[in-house]
């Protein structure tokens, strides 16, 4: 059969299942459209290649999937950077199909050039660009491959515009790599000696994140935790792997973490590293994080150990597999004076809630939210205060139930990542916390949102400020506060009917809390914005650089 | 001879425009010190190998694990025992053109 390379990357996407895709066309990537054009392959018309690939990262956070979005040369490329260095610090598998300039004419500085290549290099897991059209059959499913293979990650391809047209002539297509069947098998010698470390422990903490979740390991960490009596901590990117039911449950530890968190970390004597990095937000200062404890580090990836914290021992692999080994050979404990020290710093050491009747207090509006949809609901975020407090008090109960820009803290995650998530999960309700500042930053994806008239839910926390910049002003720079107030602030309602999407302004609303439960009970999209105290915390808050033990706010004694 | 002050890191890796950048963009972004390199394709030309003269420091270790990484590397192997005299006499090279 005869195929150009447009042609042969559509039908090597299909036969990798892939069913949606986000882009925006233009010059350099015209003959992919064209071939697209013939599949059954969904496209969503993004409105920016930011919001695009954040839709794929929506597609792929809410299902542990790989996702593709499409964008054009040059600016197109230029735009796909943000949501892919996102990708890259939250190890998220997608991949980003760029249109390029003809091989003749790379390096001349042609209309719409840009080394995509070359931008791409640091924030990508890898990247490729295409000499020729035969090269395809193998780039494509070994992108698949990459993007999912270990600590998964973004994976870019850049297709020239003459390889898209480029005619090739086969016989068949080549067999589609039979599923790599990792061999989990972990050295059980180490298996042993950690098991045993458990074992003898008296004061052992989990201390999990995202790596659980790519790694599917949450049914295996409860397990675990509940054999032995073993305490959980989650960081931000770990929430929802641990369901904030179970007794055990601790919280986020960290920079806003739980109070009561923080503090009995200090007193754990094994800490159980499963899953992490040892990030600054999660630790506080790296040096003074959990002093009396013992650390095993369990990670896919071998450069993640001893980064930033030297520690006892540590598992290179698949932590569902070390789970497994590990869950027989530990012994059933109930930890009765570990258990009721925790429990009694808990009591101590609470997380402060507002009054109930401070109903436009963000955390109470979470709350609230919280008991007006399923379970199951997915929540995005975007970046600041609402995201802290979402992390704080949302109850989540399962994994990849919240899509949160972690590493990076992208404003203008929220909404486009909302768009991916409801697009894959149809049967589920999705929820966008945002801010006034973070909405703005993809407010243009509304258009995309009405398109396709998904069942997301904004909620936006507004405060007229780039409230956690504001904060810090307040906190750590002597209150000289300086371009965090908004000198305008739009009617986001407005703008929201303009783009054909149905929204409340609760500042204009006599009932707040029978609004906020018609707008959420309502099919469809719906915005709605909701005027919040300009001066709010959030709290506790560390400063960075200190130890997570040294809390600013938050505190009982506070009152 | 062994050598206490530096390293010298070979790699085995594919031979395409792009290996260079992966491995120089790894050193700059992470601060770590690249002290020399030497560089050049074997065999039929599809692989090339790589000697970077690097210090020894504690960075050691977590530099080894970032390339073992790279895509485009096939082989990362230590060494300690080397002439470092090759690094430190590179106008040589041109002076042999000349003669």
């Amino acid at each position: 059969m005869k195929m150009n390379g447009a042609e042969i990357i559509i039908k090597l996407l299909e036969q990798q299942g892939i069913e949606n895709i986000a882009g925006i066309p233009g010059g350099t990537n015209l003959p992919i459209y064209d071939a697209l054009y013939k599949s059954s392959i969904n496209h969503i018309l993004c409105r920016h290649e930011q919001g695009g690939a954040f839709i794929a990262q929506g597609m792929s956070r809410s299902t542990g999937k790989v996702a593709v979005c499409f964008a054009t040369s040059g600016p197109g490329a230029t735009n796909l950077l943000t949501a892919i260095a996102d990708a890259k610090l939250d190890s998220i598998p997608i991949i980003c199909i760029t249109g390029q300039v003809s091989y003749e004419y790379i390096g001349t500085d042609a209309f719409q050039e840009v080394d995509t290549y070359g931008l791409t290099i640091p924030i990508t897991k890898q990247n490729f660009i295409v000499r020729s059209a035969k090269e395809l059959f193998f780039i494509i499913p070994e992108a698949f491959r990459l993007a999912n293979d270990g600590r998964p990650g973004p994976v870019l391809i850049d297709v020239p515009k003459d390889v898209q047209q480029e005619i090739v002539e086969f016989n068949e297509w080549p067999q589609m790599l039979p599923e790599v069947v990792v061999e989990n098998k972990i050295d059980s010698s180490l298996i042993n000696w950690v098991s045993q470390q458990i074992n003898k422990a008296k004061r052992p903490i989990l201390y999990i994140g995202g790596g659980v979740l790519n790694g599917n390991a949450s049914e295996q960490i409860r397990k675990l935790a509940k054999k032995n009596n073993i305490p959980v901590v989650t960081t931000l990117m770990g929430l929802g792997c641990f369901s904030c039911d179970e007794p055990l449950y601790l919280s986020m530890l960290g920079m806003h973490g739980t109070r009561y968190t923080n503090i009995i970390l200090h007193e754990a004597d094994l800490l159980l590293a499963f899953g992490v990095r040892f990030d600054d937000r999660a630790t506080g200062n790296v040096v003074k994080f959990c002093p009396e404890a013992k650390i095993i580090h369990v990670d896919i990836d071998e450069a993640e150990i001893n980064k930033l914290k030297n520690v006892d021992y540590s598992i290179t692999g698949d932590i569902k597999a070390v789970l497994e080994g590990l869950l027989p050979l530990v012994e059933e404990n109930n930890r009765e004076g570990w258990i009721r020290l925790v429990e009694k710093t808990k009591a101590e050491h609470p997380f402060i809630l507002p009054e109930a009747r401070d109903i436009l207090n963000p955390i109470n509006i979470i709350k609230l939210v919280s008991k007006l949809v399923a379970d199951d609901s997915i929540v995005t975020t975007d970046v600041g205060q609402h995201q802290m407090w979402t992390a704080q008090v949302y109850p989540f109960k399962n994994p990849r139930t919240l899509l949160t820009s972690g590493g990076l803290g992208t404003m203008g995650f929220g909404l486009p990542a909302a768009i991916g998530a409801a697009l894959e999960n149809p049967d589920k309700q999705v929820i966008c916390f945002t801010g006034d500042g973070s909405i703005l930053m993809n407010i243009q994806e509304l258009a995309t949102l009405a398109d396709l008239n998904l069942n997301v839910k904004i909620i936006i926390l507004n405060n007229k400020h780039l409230g956690l910049v504001r904060q810090q002003q307040e906190l750590f720079y002597g209150g000289r506060y300086i371009a965090s107030k908004f000198v305008t602030n739009p009617d986001f309602a407005a703008i929201s009917r303009g783009f054909g999407i149905p929204a409340y302004d609760l500042s204009k609303e006599t009932d707040l809390i029978e609004t906020l439960k018609m707008a959420i009970a309502q099919v469809g999209p719906v915005l709605i914005d909701i005027p919040v105290r300009e001066n709010e915390n959030v709290y506790p808050m560390v400063k960075p650089g200190a130890p997570i033990t040294e809390m600013i706010g938050g505190d009982i004694y506070d009152k | 001879m062994t050598n206490s002050k530096y390293f010298v890191i070979e790699l085995l890796v594919n031979n395409h425009a792009g290996v260079m950048s992966h491995i120089n963009g790894l050193f700059a972004r992470r601060a770590f010190n690249l002290e020399g390199i030497l560089c050049g394709k074997i065999g039929d030309g599809s692989t090339s190998k790589m000697y970077l003269l690097v210090d020894n420091d504690d960075f050691l270790v977590q530099i080894v694990k970032q390339l073992n990484k790279l895509y485009d590397i096939l082989e990362v192997v230590v060494h300690q025992d080397f002439d470092i005299t090759v690094f430190n006499n590179f106008e040589t090279l041109l002076k042999i053109k000349v003669e």
